[in-house]
């Protein structure tokens, strides 16, 4: 156990370095000079010059591969150009409701999903799974970004049940920016479950035909309980990994539904930072995410000990 | 999502494939995707001819006229006729998606069978494919199109690297199982060389996982596309595409919806289509897995 535990440590590292690497590649295939293009048109020589030499970018492309290694090793992301602060205070300050959105998107996708996804399975070819997986088909074809703003207008313009947009004032009370967070959430939560129902009523079916839940029904067990002890049971290791995934993937939806909504998170963040060309907080908060994924699916498989006594690492 | 991760063993002949056409339109839903997805290329391949309007053409006069006879869909806040640029921008929106499978499948395949028939190769490779598996879609996306530029073909480059890693996923763990398989192994022996048996003996097996993954990836990439030129850093706003519609129309929700609400539904079409197509093919290329995603 602690041995698989280090073995995926260091796979880990081994993934880090080269998603380092890559972050790396992508800021050198801009085309020109990197500091011009970060600086626009209206820079003067001197100030592309001060800028190459702060970047490093006058020296060596191996050099700078190696120094920029060795400042990552010790959790230096480099400078804001724009914000001129350190990236990763910057990427600190914006955490905090691209956290409660993640976690307000998983739990509404969740709550959406798991019975949605069971009774599918359950009631399997009638007409509710029927409109279940049609549901399902139409929120995963729709973009969050279309349906935020069709939602905003509904709910915060028409009809001003929920603020339109934005996360409170600096001094705003929880209550005040959780009420700013609904929507976004639900929007998130709504277009993420589909892959979650798809997976969990595929996972059910699956536990539903094996001979344990024959066993647990001969046995006289109620439909109720040999499908919540049995057979939900059974289903949840597959359903944890869609989980991690869909965890992942609701930071991708962040990006765009933050910027719908006004949300000063991470995702908004990126946005305006690839629109002032801020190319140290782009390379931040690619390695910071594609770190927080990494994690993730590390604990998920850890998780799979608890849910499974049959694991064994 | 759907991943066909195992190889069906399928002949090309033509045949072959009226008899996987049947299979298709017997299903219902598949039968409308397929002929919304032909309404939608149809009219975006003509488009001179079906377009009542030209879709730059400014009329102040006509500004944010709503729906009705003469502009179906409505007029934009430059007077534009929305119905017209909804036809225009499917022409864009469908042809990056169109393109994006095209080069991420290149991509894909190079990568998979590169690390699925060589296994010295396979370690290198399936960790740079992890690796850009952890970065999420979009914000990979538009950190190469900051990178490379904002342009239709740096989009086109940007999604077709970000899509490439899932094909190659796929392309791999099939061949890792056809080259195992009996006639491999007698190509082999009868000294067919490795370029050989690759290209034509595993590349031809592992065309039905990459058509239902391909389908998928096009309407991924509709929808990735949408959303970098809804954030401003794909296309560039004055070209008509369905993200860069909904884009503009969005200052003008409330008084007048209808500027991003047709592109946006006309998204919502070309995906649902293209995924229930996806979902078609996956059925009846590759029974195993009929009904249970």
């Amino acid at each position: 156990m602690l041995r698989y535990i280090l073995n995926r440590l260091v796979g880990l590292v081994v993934v880090m370095f080269i998603v380092a690497t890559i972050v790396f590649v992508i800021l050198r295939i801009t085309p020109g000079d990197p500091a011009a293009v970060m600086l626009g048109p209206q820079a003067t020589q001197q100030d592309i010059a001060a800028l190459r030499t702060q970047l490093g970018l006058d020296q060596s492309i191996l050099t700078q591969y190696v120094t920029w290694l060795g400042h990552l090793a010790r959790g230096d992301l480099g400078q804001s150009i724009f914000l001129n602060k350190p990236v990763l205070t910057v990427l600190a300050d914006r955490a905090e409701p691209t956290f409660w959105l993640t976690l307000m998107s998983l739990a509404i996708a969740t709550a959406i999903a798991l019975p949605v996804g069971i009774l599918s399975a359950v009631k399997r070819g009638t007409a509710l799974d029927q409109s279940v997986q049609g549901f399902s088909m139409f929120t995963s074809s729709v973009p969050s970004f279309w349906l935020g703003l069709l939602l905003m207008e509904f709910f915060s313009v028409k009809l001003g049940w929920l603020p339109v947009a934005g996360y409170g004032g600096p001094g705003a009370s929880i209550g005040e920016r959780l009420s700013h967070l609904i929507l976004p959430a639900v929007v998130l939560g709504l277009v993420n479950s589909a892959l979650i129902t798809r997976f969990i009523r595929a996972s059910m079916l699956d536990v539903l035909r094996d001979d344990y839940v024959r066993t647990a029904r001969a046995k006289g067990l109620t439909e109720t309980r040999v499908i919540l002890r049995h057979g939900v049971r059974n289903a949840l290791i597959p359903i944890l990994t869609v989980l991690g995934l869909t965890a992942a993937l609701l930071v991708s939806g962040a990006v765009v539904t933050e910027t719908v909504f006004g949300l000063p998170g991470v995702g908004s963040l990126v946005v305006s930072a690839v629109l002032r060309r801020d190319y140290p907080v782009i390379q931040g908060a690619l390695l910071v995410i594609a770190a927080i994924y990494v994690l993730i699916n590390l604990v998920i498989d850890l998780l799979y000990l608890l849910v499974d006594p049959r694991v064994r690492y | 999502m759907a991943i066909a991760s195992s190889p069906s063993v399928v002949s090309g002949s033509s045949s072959d494939r009226w008899q996987i056409l049947r299979l298709l339109v017997t299903r219902k839903t598949v039968l409308i995707s397929l002929i919304v997805l032909i309404v939608l290329v149809g009219a975006a391949a003509l488009a001179p001819w079906i377009a009542p309007f030209d879709p730059y053409k400014l009329s102040i006069m006509n500004r944010l006229k709503a729906p009705g006879s003469l502009h179906w869909f409505g007029t934009d806040d430059f007077g534009r006729d929305v119905f017209s640029r909804v036809i225009y921008g499917g022409r864009l929106s469908l042809t990056v998606g169109f393109m994006v499978v095209v080069l991420s499948s290149a991509l894909g395949i190079l990568l998979g069978l590169v690390a699925g028939f060589f296994r010295g190769a396979d370690k290198v490779v399936s960790r740079l494919i992890d690796a850009m598996m952890a970065f999420p879609d979009i914000l990979l996306a538009i950190s190469l199109v900051a990178a490379l530029g904002p342009s239709l073909s740096n989009v086109i480059i940007a999604l077709g690297i970000v899509y490439a890693p899932r094909l190659a996923r796929i392309v791999r763990a099939s061949t890792l199982v056809i080259r195992e398989l009996p006639f491999v192994e007698a190509a082999r022996a009868l000294g067919v060389p490795t370029r050989r048996i690759v290209t034509v003996h595993v590349l031809r097996n592992l065309m039905s996982p990459l058509l239902v993954q391909g389908t998928f990836t096009f309407a991924y990439a509709i929808l990735a596309e949408a959303g970098l030129s809804f954030l401003g850093v794909g296309v560039s706003p004055d070209i008509p595409t369905w993200g860069t519609m909904i884009n503009g129309g969005q200052q003008y929700m409330g008084t007048a919806d209808w500027i991003m609400v047709f592109p946006g539904i006309a998204i919502v079409l070309a995906v649902m289509s293209l995924q229930l197509v996806g979902d078609g093919l996956r059925d009846v290329l590759d029974p195993r897995l009929r009904k249970e995603l």
